[in-house]
């Protein structure tokens, strides 16, 4: 390394980028040309239009009320789930960790579509995927926070005859345990986001509402339920955001 | 020595036992939602139907042509990640510029908290504006816009950008408002005009934090490039999606295989580049 210097390390890296992003345009043919002839932008103004207008007929909104809340669940059970088996994991099975890394690696989306050919439709396919995505995830993390903890009230309790679980509850984990909970709140912010667009493979929630009613071309529809999502995710971030602000 | 008190009398007790029978509820509540039920995955047909396509799930699929046109939606793939993020730096950046009250002539020579009530406005609309395209999930922004441009990688692409540049601009925002202000209150009261105030007061402080995070979000815009395909933006997802609804299993593995080496190699990158350039 010390053969580089560090200035040609950097004119070199900067070169590779921008070859990547001229490489990319030029092989996308993004043609953003034909969104600007007067075709397209009536038709995008049609669109925008109807999407302008949620349909808010009581009957709709029961459905949607009742679609935000599977996704609400569908999001805080698995991130509960996961934070269970992430702290097994922590707990004794350090030896899982290339495990972790392709539960983690594989995307929310590839799991649950997976997972319906086992469950079938339905949120059930859609819990067990953010669970396994996030037990990958919180299972990382929790390993690094009590790895990386100073080990001397660890060493105390065993070296005064406790057990190995003794050792967990009351030196390791009572240390870390802001940490990790700050790390699952903000997982679970980012799950009510996976939770709220995984429908659109088949695993239940608004998802699952939005692209029933995208392909139907029912604009109003998908339009209310993009609002339910937008007030879901604002408020699990406020909440969070709120515990995290009185944790810390 | 006092007396230990003895069993049931714990002042903490019955709080506890709430707590406990109300996350009881909570969960039964959530278990319900999610139509959790654990025996479908041991039921005969189901467990069956998951064996099948497991059992197919070996050897991965080699044959040549299949591994060819796999390593072509890798790089459209990588390219939608990095042509969205380009975009999103494109509207980000000024978006930030803007955001930054430092940078706000009306507040100089006041105090710096306090610009005209024009540009206060403005920058709360922007803001505004900043929540909503970010808090609109990717996929979603991606399943209304193939609606608009059709199938294929520009609904992706403008996915991310639309996304992401809510995202720069609020981090970009927040890192120079975190940055000492004295460089450019100091330049503009010189009479440089507010991008030369920017270039040379600002950048210079951010620099290492902006690389780091804007490198960052190329990694996680891989991610979701992976995932956007799934709706019909192309890409790996899209030939999963494929490949899952023809129920072929071994193709689903290489699949699977190669979105694990690109999420590892786009880590790898973002590494080696934040360390040459942070």
């Amino acid at each position: 390394m010390t053969a580089i210097t560090p200035l040609r390390a950097r004119l070199g890296a900067t070169v590779v980028v921008l070859a990547l992003v001229v490489a990319s345009f030029a092989s996308l043919s993004l043609h953003t040309g034909e969104f600007f002839t007067l075709d397209s932008l009536r038709a995008m103004g049609r669109f925008v239009r109807e999407l302008v207008q949620p349909d808010l007929h009581a009957d709709f909104l029961r459905t949607v009320a009742y679609g935000t809340l599977e996704t609400f669940a569908m999001s805080a059970l698995s991130t509960a789930l996961a934070a269970v088996i992430g702290l097994l994991i922590a707990y004794g099975a350090s030896g899982v960790r290339p495990v972790l890394n392709v539960l983690r690696a594989v995307p929310e989306l590839a799991w649950a579509s997976l997972l319906l050919i086992w469950v079938g439709l339905g949120p059930f396919a859609g819990t067990l995927a953010l669970t396994l995505h996030t037990a990958g995830v919180l299972g990382r993390l929790y390993l690094e926070a009590l790895e990386n903890q100073p080990q001397g009230p660890a060493f105390a309790l065993a070296a005064a005859g406790a057990s190995p679980l003794q050792v967990f509850c009351y030196a390791r984990l009572p240390q870390v345990l802001p940490q990790l909970l700050s790390y699952t709140l903000y997982r679970w912010e980012n799950n009510i986001r996976a939770a709220a667009v995984l429908g659109v493979v088949g695993a239940g929630g608004l998802g699952q509402l939005l692209s029933y009613h995208l392909q139907l071309f029912q604009l109003g529809r998908a339009s209310t339920v993009v609002l339910a999502t937008l007030l879901l995710v604002t408020l699990v971030d406020l909440l969070s955001d709120r515990i995290r602000h009185d944790l810390g | 020595m006092t007396a230990l008190p003895s069993r049931g009398t714990d002042p903490a007790g019955p709080g506890r036992l709430l707590a406990v029978i109300l996350t009881g509820l909570l969960v039964w509540a959530l278990l319900r939602l999610t139509e959790f039920h654990l025996a479908v995955l041991f039921d005969p047909t189901s467990a069956d139907a998951m064996r099948g396509f497991l059992a197919g799930f070996l050897p991965p699929a080699l044959a040549p042509a299949f591994l060819l046109e796999v390593l072509r939606q890798t790089w459209l793939t990588v390219a939608m990640a990095t042509c969205g993020l380009v975009l999103a730096l494109a509207l980000g950046v000024p978006a930030a510029l803007v955001l930054t009250r430092v940078l706000s002539l009306s507040a100089l020579g006041q105090s710096l908290q306090r610009a005209s009530p024009a540009g206060r406005g403005g920058r709360a609309l922007l803001r505004l504006l900043l929540v909503f395209l970010r808090s609109v999930p990717e996929l979603v922004w991606a399943l209304l816009l193939v609606r608009v441009v059709g199938l294929g990688p520009a609904a992706g692409v403008f996915a991310i950008a639309i996304t992401y540049s809510g995202m720069l601009a609020k981090v970009y925002a927040e890192m120079f408002e975190a940055a000492d202000p004295g460089p450019v209150v100091a330049l503009l009261r010189q009479g440089s005009g507010r991008l030369q105030a920017f270039a040379f007061g600002l950048l210079p402080q951010c620099a290492d934090e902006l690389i780091s995070y804007t490198v960052y979000r190329w990694e996680c815009g891989v991610r979701t490039s992976v995932v956007l395909g799934f709706v019909g933006a192309g890409g790996l997802g899209q030939m999963m999606d494929q490949s899952l609804k023809m129920m072929q299993a071994n193709e689903v593995t290489t699949l699977l295989l190669m979105f694990v080496l690109l999420v590892g190699l786009a880590d790898l990158i973002s590494h080696g580049l934040r360390r040459v350039w942070a």
